[in-house]
């Protein structure tokens, strides 16, 4: 069999292939010869033939029939072959394939082989690739080579113990001796290797962190290294552009960092070494920097004193004025880490790190975009605002969605008035309209709500904008949510912020008509434009116009859109008398989290027992209700807000709930009507099945008559009942206390405990107050489960202030009329 | 730490993969896509760091080269310019003049001065000179190998041949 071909021959073949198919074609057959030579066991030409196999691994090819191979060769004696051996150990061989666990013992061989250079081969190769089970067999050996003085193998030692450790890091112990005195080494190759052995073990246990400085004293010892080497003369071997072993001088840095790091002895005593290195080290090449960068980093993560902070800080700003863009881009990375705590010392820096959002990097954009968000407060707002709105508009896409959502929380949090935050809002709607998050339309139609007095002036804008560009979905929505809302205030001219424009009612029609037909809106749009103009139907007086429109998309091939058609148009047949007080304008809604979806109240026929358990009543304020059913049923993309009426803070009762709408009817002076008109409310099949408001207030309540509970001391309490229209089980309970002495009674505090057979939900009371002289009483409405119909029975405690003196008392109410439990 | 060091042309082939984290081979391969996609993908004066899944990727291109490395977060990424800037350097010393075609012809020999310069993703040595000297003496022995086996020695073959394959 002829010798196979050489290395470089074969590459140099390989190269001559013009297209892929050939270059397959010769690596097919070079592997066929390579796998015959495998099985002929040639010992001359293995290394050779592995050697090309690994050529042809790096090209993409498959290689693994080698892996033998290149155990067979690191078992060689000949130097040649474990060099090869070894190396395709490394590429071939890692932990998963089944094999390298034969590589354990020729390595631990070579570990204490004569010459010093296959030692090293075999502790590269396990410092590289070594798995657990390798490293936990021969961390003994690369513990004995870590205490040898041959430096060359001391430091692979000290390196291959970093992996074991990484590994297997219960091994950690078992080197903590031989770190004894491994810094007073002069190689600095040991040196390096050792600050990096000490820095891994610093980093994976605590315990040794705190015994590293107390009981070694590291901190001092590399405070000496340090000085050594920014004080000792040029040394031709480690100099890298005048400085003395940077690398070192890097590691040490960052071996401080994790010493002094919420350690008050450490970071003083490294104090003035990280002055020294921040004043001394020369800036004009890449490697000073690198080295300042790193004390910097130090600096800030350790207890050090302000002064030094500050000179930290503005090293950084420094760097954001290097014309090397790597520079500028670790600096702002940095501060990024830094603003939060050394916040007023960023600001400093703040318009250079505007202008770095004008640099072409695409990188540098980005970091300059996050820091300038977070140096934004109350004081910069209308200046980094301009700036942002700015970078947003010349951005490019993959930015203007982060950008856009940091804009409206900055906006949210510090914006100096309401117009300039709808400004703001219209100025990032109309540039980059399509990039705004989903959940933003409710936000801002949230926020728009909540500014009453803007609304003509928010609506005219958005109107202009409409005019200009239907393309952007986001502000089209707002849009026409707006319009629906606010369209009489359009057609009348009230804006007081600017020049009202005369808009007619037609125009405005016309306007979200074209939102409906034209292509470029999507399905949702479209139901907010529909709903738009049927919520205009109460404030425009084109009656009939509205009535087509609507008609016509009853049999619109979007299902959406036909339902809403559908519904609309038998509110104008059938339910045209609740049409007002449906379409209303909407109440301020209230947002109980920034970020989450709010949760739809349910309002459903059913109020059964899990109405005392839901934490969110129905509202009472009819029109609200009735409004949020209709938004239950667009479902979809759609404002879902908790609707309810600025409720006044009450004191928290027991069984008070967030959404205590159904107390805050207990004025003083027994039961009013809702402060809402209230519709008369006949059963309703479809439209408003789901509508129920709890018919409190109604005449059924008078057929089960009312009780005295208590009387005593002048203080009287009455029942009276009510029964829950849907839920027969429930029995609600208004008490009317009041008092008939000459003094008040106040802190008066009701409460109530029924059998297990019973459930109770107290609601907050009208007041805590009892006035004398029976000028007016207190209400708090109980509701009680009976499922079981037993008879009802309570025992009620009262806790008032008389006179000045705590009162307290306990009974039992049993007199219930028998028809308040069956 | 480094996770691995890849060198690939402008074209995108690669030319040396060293890896210290254990990867799976098709992993490996899809890395190596994704930054010769990356890398090659950037414009000319744009700085010399990416970000990558929770990495932080630091190349540099020398004449048709491509160097990339991969680091932690805590990496010094100015420090890993340097690394790199070694590690070319070195190459320089050995093959004199460093050029692509001598790292293609030369791949192991580039693979050695690396093993020699980094370890477990982490420096070895900081003096270049203690290095080459590293390299010339496992050379030697190498050589002082192949003169005992081989009956004719042939001074020119010994001299330009320091490899049996």
């Amino acid at each position: 069999m002829p010798a196979p071909i050489r290395l470089r021959e074969l590459i140099r073949t390989i190269r001559t292939a013009r297209t892929q198919a050939e270059e397959r074609e010769m690596i097919q057959k070079e592997c066929a010869a390579i796998r015959s030579s495998f099985r002929e066991e040639d010992n001359t030409y293995r290394c050779r033939n592995v050697a090309k196999l690994l050529y042809m691994h790096m090209l993409g090819y498959p290689a693994h029939f080698g892996q033998l191979e290149c155990l067979k060769l690191i078992a060689s004696q000949k130097f040649t072959d474990k060099r090869i051996g070894y190396l395709g150990a490394m590429l071939l061989l890692d932990e998963r394939q089944d094999v390298h666990l034969l590589m354990t013992n020729c390595i631990k061989n070579d570990l204490n082989h004569s010459t010093q250079y296959v030692q090293g081969l075999a502790l590269c190769t396990l410092g590289c690739m070594g798995s657990s089970e390798m490293c936990r067999d021969l961390a003994g050996e690369v513990e004995k080579l870590l205490k040898t003085s041959n430096s060359y193998l001391r430091k692979k030692a000290a390196l291959c113990a970093v992996h074991v450790i990484r590994k297997v890091p219960e091994l950690m112990e078992m080197f903590l001796p031989a770190t004894k005195n491994l810094l007073s080494e002069k190689n600095h190759g040991v040196l390096h290797t050792s600050v990096v052995l000490l820095t891994e073990m610093c980093e994976r246990s605590p315990d040794m962190l705190s015994h590293f400085r107390k009981n070694e004293k590291l901190v001092p010892q590399l405070v000496r290294i340090l000085k050594n080497l920014i004080m000792s003369g040029y040394s031709p071997e480690h100099d890298v552009s005048g400085i003395s072993d940077p690398f070192l001088q890097v590691r040490i840095l960052r071996l401080l960092r994790i010493l002094g790091k919420g350690d008050d002895d450490s970071s003083e005593a490294m104090n003035d070494i990280l002055a020294q290195v921040a004043t001394n080290t020369e800036t004009s090449k890449n490697v000073g920097n690198a080295i300042l960068y790193e004390t910097v980093l130090t600096i800030m993560d350790i207890k050090s004193e302000s002064g030094l902070r500050v000179l930290a800080i503005n090293i950084l700003g420094r760097f954001l004025l290097n014309n090397d863009k790597n520079i500028r881009y670790v600096a702002l990375t940095s501060l990024l880490k830094t603003v939060q705590t050394d916040h007023n010392a960023v600001q400093r820096h703040r318009s250079t790190i505007v202008d770095c959002l004008k640099d072409l990097d695409v990188s540098i954009k980005r970091r300059a975009m996050e820091l300038s968000f977070a140096l934004v407060n109350g004081n910069n707002i209308r200046g980094m605002m301009k700036e942002l709105l700015y970078f947003l508009d010349s951005c490019d896409p993959d930015f203007k969605a982060d950008c856009a959502s940091g804009i409206f929380l900055a906006a949210e949090k510090y914006a100096p008035s309401k117009r300039w935050h709808i400004d703001t809002i219209m100025r990032v709607l109309t540039t980059a309209g399509s990039y705004v998050r989903d959940d933003s339309v409710p936000n801002l139609i949230q926020l728009i709500t909540n500014s009453v007095e803007m609304h003509a002036y928010t609506v005219q804008r958005l109107y202009k904008a409409l005019l200009d560009d239907i393309s952007q979905q986001p502000l089209v929505q707002v849009a026409s949510w707006c319009i629906g809302e606010y369209g009489d205030l359009l057609v009348s001219g009230q804006c007081e912020e600017e020049e009202p424009i005369q808009v007619s009612e037609d125009e405005v029609l016309d306007v979200l008509e074209g939102l409906l037909v034209s292509n470029l809106s999507t399905p949702v749009t479209r139901g907010y434009s529909l709903t738009a103009i049927m919520k205009l139907s109460t404030r425009f007086s084109s009656l009939n116009r509205i009535k087509k429109v609507v008609s016509i998309y009853g049999s619109s091939i979007d299902v959406e859109l036909q339902q809403r058609a559908v519904e609309y148009n038998a509110l104008f047949k059938k339910y045209d008398h609740m049409r007002p007080a449906l379409l209303e304008r909407m109440p301020i809604m209230e947002k109980t989290a920034t970020n989450g979806p709010s949760e739809t109240v349910q309002t459903n026929g059913e109020t059964d027992s899990t109405i005392l358990d839901t934490k969110h009543l129905p509202s009472i304020s009819q029109p609200a209700s009735q409004a949020n059913d209709l938004l239950d049923l667009l479902g979809g993309n759609d404002v879902v807000p908790i609707i309810q009426t600025t409720v006044p803070t009450k004191p928290a009762s027991a069984g008070g709930e967030l959404l205590d709408l159904l107390g805050d009817l207990s004025l003083t002076g027994g039961p009013t009507p809702t402060p809402a008109s209230s519709v008369p409310m006949s059963q309703p099949p479809f439209l408003l099945d789901g509508l129920t408001s709890q018919p409190l207030f109604n005449d059924i309540a008078a057929v089960i008559p009312p009780m005295t509970a208590y009387n005593k001391n002048g203080l009287i309490i009455e029942f009276t009942f009510e029964r829950s229209n849907p839920n027969p089980n429930i029995a609600v309970i208004t008490i009317h206390a009041t008092n008939s002495t000459e003094a008040d009674m106040t802190e008066f505090v009701f409460q109530a405990a029924v059998p297990k057979t019973f459930q109770l939900q107290l609601l907050s009371p009208s007041s805590n107050v009892v006035p004398a002289f029976n000028q007016g009483s207190v209400t708090q409405v109980i509701r009680v489960l009976n499922p079981q119909k037993q008879q009802l029975r309570m025992r009620i405690k009262l806790t008032y202030t008389h006179k000045g003196s705590p009162v307290q008392d306990l009974a039992e109410v049993n007199n219930f009329p028998p028809q308040s439990w069956q | 730490m480094m996770h691995f060091l890849l060198l690939f042309s402008r074209q995108g082939k690669l030319r040396l993969q060293k890896w210290f984290l254990p990867l799976p081979e098709r992993e490996r391969k899809k890395i190596v896509k994704d930054m010769t996609t990356m890398v090659l993908a950037r414009k000319p004066r744009t700085c010399n760091f990416l970000h990558w899944k929770d990495l932080k990727i630091v190349y540099k291109r020398y004449a048709s080269l491509y160097f990339c490395c991969a680091l932690e977060n805590q990496d010094n990424e100015l420090m890993a310019l340097e690394t790199l800037h070694r590690y070319v350097e070195l190459l320089d010393k050995y093959f004199g003049n460093v050029c692509e075609l001598d790292i293609i012809f030369n791949f192991e020999k580039a693979y050695f001065i690396l093993d020699e310069l980094l370890m477990g993703g982490e420096i070895q040595e900081t003096s270049k000179l203690s290095i080459v000297k590293s390299i010339e003496a496992s050379d030697m022995l190498q050589e002082t190998e192949q003169k005992r086996r081989s009956e004719h020695p042939s001074s020119s073959e010994i001299i330009q041949n320091t490899t049996c394959f």
